[in-house]
């Protein structure tokens, strides 16, 4: 019921050099996913994809395997950094088939986002007057013995 | 060329889907979800019966899943009976299909550019 991640793959007649190039060089990223885009291509690098109608997304770098696989966790609100539980994570493996390429995308962690910071701080607050009703009823129940 | 289409993240950060995921996320009440949807309705008291946590606790799962539109509420004599809210597990599914549209694009438009060269 709840999706937890998103899976798509497709077979591109091109070298998987070539699918690696579209996938990790800003000025393609800027072309196939927002209207712009900056890379860091290392684990830890930071990424920024743009969108003229919806701001900046932050990204961080995860994984980078030189024509295998490629990943990263980018912000799940603009301008926001790219932190777990408030981001998704996106991973792409290429495959080589013959002279082609199979490249699959997976985006997960959709059952993982949390709510944004003032709703979390009104749970916790919930939470925690929660606690002290049960602790009280606790409390009467022990004093009643 | 295939187009991209318009990011999905403005709806599901501002509107009521993204409440709804939020809600979701909890293994607790995605349980308490399911036992509402098999019973077709319930008390806090009889779902509480069926989890290993308190009637408290039930009750505040309960009232997460009402604010984010997934069940409603309805007082009934003492009690209040929960019954799960369709539109809303619909509009979640319906922005997962369109999540999974824009992949399909976009790595179209991968295919596209690495073809073209």
């Amino acid at each position: 019921m709840v999706v937890a991640q998103i899976e798509h793959e497709i077979t591109i007649e091109a070298p998987r050099e070539r699918v690696w190039q579209v996938l990790t060089q800003p000025r393609h990223v800027a072309e196939w996913f927002g209207d712009s885009a900056e890379i860091d291509l290392r684990p830890g690098g930071k990424a920024v994809f743009g969108w003229k109608e919806h701001g900046q997304f932050q990204a961080t770098v995860e994984k980078v395997v030189p024509h295998d696989f490629f990943s990263y966790r980018w912000a799940h609100e603009a301008d926001e950094a790219p932190v777990t539980g408030r981001s998704t994570l996106v991973e792409f493996t290429l495959i080589a088939e013959g002279a082609d390429t199979r490249l699959k995308v997976v985006e997960s962690g959709f059952d993982r986002l949390s709510l944004p910071p003032e709703q979390q701080r009104k749970h916790a607050e919930e939470n925690t007057e929660g606690w002290h009703q049960e602790l009280e009823e606790l409390r009467q129940y022990v004093v009643a013995q | 060329m295939n187009v991209v289409v318009a990011d999905n993240r403005d709806q599901i950060d501002n509107g009521q889907i993204g409440e709804a995921l939020a809600a979701l996320a909890d293994l607790t009440r995605r349980q308490l979800l399911d036992q509402i949807a098999a019973a077709g309705g319930a008390t806090a008291t009889r779902l509480a019966g069926g989890m290993p946590i308190t009637r408290q606790a039930v009750v505040k799962h309960l009232s997460v899943l009402t604010q984010a539109g997934l069940v409603t509420a309805q007082r009934q004599g003492r009690e209040v009976r929960y019954a799960v809210q369709p539109s809303r597990l619909r509009q979640v599914e319906q922005w997962a299909a369109r999540a999974a549209e824009q992949w399909e694009s976009r790595l179209d438009a991968i295919k596209h550019i690495a073809e073209r060269e």
